[in-house]
């Protein structure tokens, strides 16, 4: 019997490279030996995807894209289908921990200086996840087309109008109707299952081709290829398997363990993670008093509001997110990781890092003249921090890094 | 390869390309034109009609146009002969930064000098601002003298909906194609225009 298995696997083999496949990528892909738990989130951000793809199909099964009824059927499905709150939950709270730990692996990214030589293609994959994460959030939060699901849109959608010229007509034509209607909706859905699904994916894959391509860094910043042993491995790394998948499994039952709680306990997050106005259909007529983002898109809220143009606050927000795929060409510092960076870098990641967190919180309250003041000044600290990267990290006294981990 | 044969496939090959590249945009035309809103969307954005002549004066009401909310407000003699009270705070009092259908007819910016007709979509980000008549201090104007604010991000409007300086929105509400036959208002159509 097993040597039967054992043929026909080598008639596998010899046909599909898996062996070779599984030890290159998995079993014996060598990482560095000492990292911390910022190294865990991009594969929890690899779980949260695989939740999302499998709680997203099932939800895809009771949901109409209609005008009339995309609404209703979102409340069939949290009342009628079986176990469908729970698949749904999990859908609405796995968008929200998917940015939570992307936000801490980008982070974790700008820490350690992940983006340097040779990793620039592999942090440049990585924005462009983010970015396409972003439309996949903002075109999902639209499909139950909730009040703020409807308003939302408005406010997203009519920043394009404020492109010159062309703004108008490319309102109407991404709507595809002279409001937020069941055929915008249903053009939504079809972005949000099949076409971004499909460019995320592949953007995953690359991401990770490109990631073992280069190795993986660490928090040293020491470039542990510099030391192989004679069979060309590393020695400061260690095989995947077990050392990287069993304590990866640990941070996975408690990222599960969070998640659950959240699931089961609060799924709205307290109107963060769905916002109350989202209870109630979409309705043209009435704004709500208070229109605010889901908090994965708060800070570059407030950057847009912050601005007095529209074409203006446009311009900038596109800039924040658009300044992450310089980075590699802003950070001129010697050495990679924080800890053997300067006192300059020091302060400025931590200011960088405030004024992200108030930014996030500035978008999810009204505005009022203080909080307007507070918002440029955040805004202004978060370009700094990009843009005087090329100054700081040239200029400033770094530590000498260690040869081995 | 003579140097005969490997010119002839450098053009071969550049027109061959160049003919196949010149079909992606005919290729395109019906990927981008479905966007497009459909003959059933356009049908469902035809004009509206009402009667203005049951609404009382200082009353604002709001009727929906292809889904978007248009404000008529019926002005008091008063109210019309107050508008220069919020003029030094407006932008653009003349409405010179937007194409206007219907400038320098009447002070309402309509067809008409007793009913005002605007949309009641903000010009910064698309909510809707909100009627308050009353002239007296609100919480984000001390001055207030009635008009429309926009609950989103604070935009303020005057009565007929011209914008404030220094707020969010750009310019003044816009003035949908209107026309009046007798006391019955349509909306998005005016057959003098």
């Amino acid at each position: 019997m097993s040597e039967m298995a054992g043929k026909l696997f080598s008639w596998l083999n010899n046909r599909l490279p898996i062996v070779n496949t599984f030890e290159r990528h998995l079993s014996k892909h060598p990482v560095p030996s000492k990292v911390n738990f910022w190294y865990l989130f991009g594969a929890l951000a690899a779980v949260t995807l695989i939740i999302q793809i499998v709680t997203g199909i099932w939800l895809i099964m009771p949901y109409s894209n209609t005008e009339e009824q995309a609404f209703s059927s979102i409340e069939y499905i949290m009342r009628d289908v079986d176990y469908g709150w729970v698949i749904r939950y999990m859908h609405t709270t796995g968008a929200s921990l998917f940015f939570a730990v992307v936000y801490l692996h980008m982070f974790r990214g700008l820490l350690y200086g992940s983006y340097q030589k040779p990793k620039e293609l592999v942090w440049i994959f990585g924005c462009t996840i983010y970015l396409a994460m972003m439309a996949e959030g903002f075109l999902g939060y639209v499909l139950p087309y909730g009040q703020m699901s409807y308003w939302g849109a408005q406010v997203i959608i009519s920043l394009f109008g404020a492109i010159p010229y062309v703004g108008e007509s490319l309102e109407l034509w991404v709507r595809g109707d002279y409001y937020i209607s069941g055929i915008t909706v249903s053009r939504f859905f079809a972005l949000h299952v099949v076409a971004l699904p499909l460019i995320l994916i592949a953007l995953v894959f690359l991401h990770l081709v490109a990631l073992h391509e280069v190795g993986a860094g660490n928090p040293e910043g020491v470039d542990i290829e510099a030391h192989l042993d004679e069979d060309g491995v590393p020695l400061d790394s260690v095989p995947f398997f077990p050392y990287k998948v069993l304590n990866g499994l640990v941070a996975i039952g408690v990222f599960m363990t969070v998640f659950a709680i959240i699931m089961f306990f609060f799924p709205e997050g307290g109107g963060y993670f769905i916002e109350m106005a989202n209870f109630q259909e979409a309705n043209p007529l009435v704004t709500p008093d208070h229109i605010a983002p889901v908090w994965y898109y708060a800070p570059f809220y407030t950057m847009l509001r912050a601005i007095p143009d529209p074409l203006g606050g446009l311009i900038v927000m596109a800039a924040a997110v658009a300044i992450f795929f310089i980075v590699p060409w802003l950070d001129r510092s010697k050495v990679a990781s924080i800890r053997y960076k300067g006192i300059y870098s020091k302060i400025a990641i931590t200011l960088f890092g405030v004024s992200f967190l108030t930014l996030g919180y500035l978008g999810t309250v009204g505005v009022t003249e203080i909080r307007k003041i507070m918002s440029i000044i955040c805004t202004i600290i978060y370009f700094a921090y990009f843009l005087l990267m090329p100054i700081y990290t040239k200029y400033e006294k770094t530590k000498e890094v260690p040869t081995r981990l | 390869m003579q140097e005969k044969d490997k010119t002839r496939r450098k053009v071969l090959i550049g027109l061959t390309s160049a003919i196949g590249i010149s079909g992606v945009p005919f290729a395109a035309i019906p990927f981008i034109a479905a966007w497009n809103p459909s003959a059933k969307a356009k049908a469902a954005g035809a004009p509206v009609k009402l009667d203005v002549s049951k609404m009382q004066f200082g009353q604002q009401i709001q009727v929906s146009w292809r889904k978007q909310p248009v404000f008529i407000v019926r002005h008091t003699q008063e109210s019309i002969a107050s508008l220069d009270l919020a003029l030094p705070k407006l932008a653009d009092p003349n409405s010179d930064d937007i194409v206007e259908p219907y400038k320098g007819l009447n002070p309402s910016r309509s067809k008409s000098p007793e009913y005002s007709v605007f949309s009641g979509v903000c010009t910064h980000l698309g909510c809707a601002p909100k009627y308050f008549p009353e002239v007296e201090p609100k919480p984000w104007d001390a001055s207030w003298s009635g008009g429309f604010f926009c609950p989103c991000h604070g935009s303020m409007f005057d009565i007929v909906g011209r914008v404030f300086k220094g707020v969010p929105a750009p310019t003044n509400l816009v003035v949908p194609p209107h026309m009046f036959e007798g006391s019955i208002l349509t909306i998005g159509e005016d057959k003098e225009l």
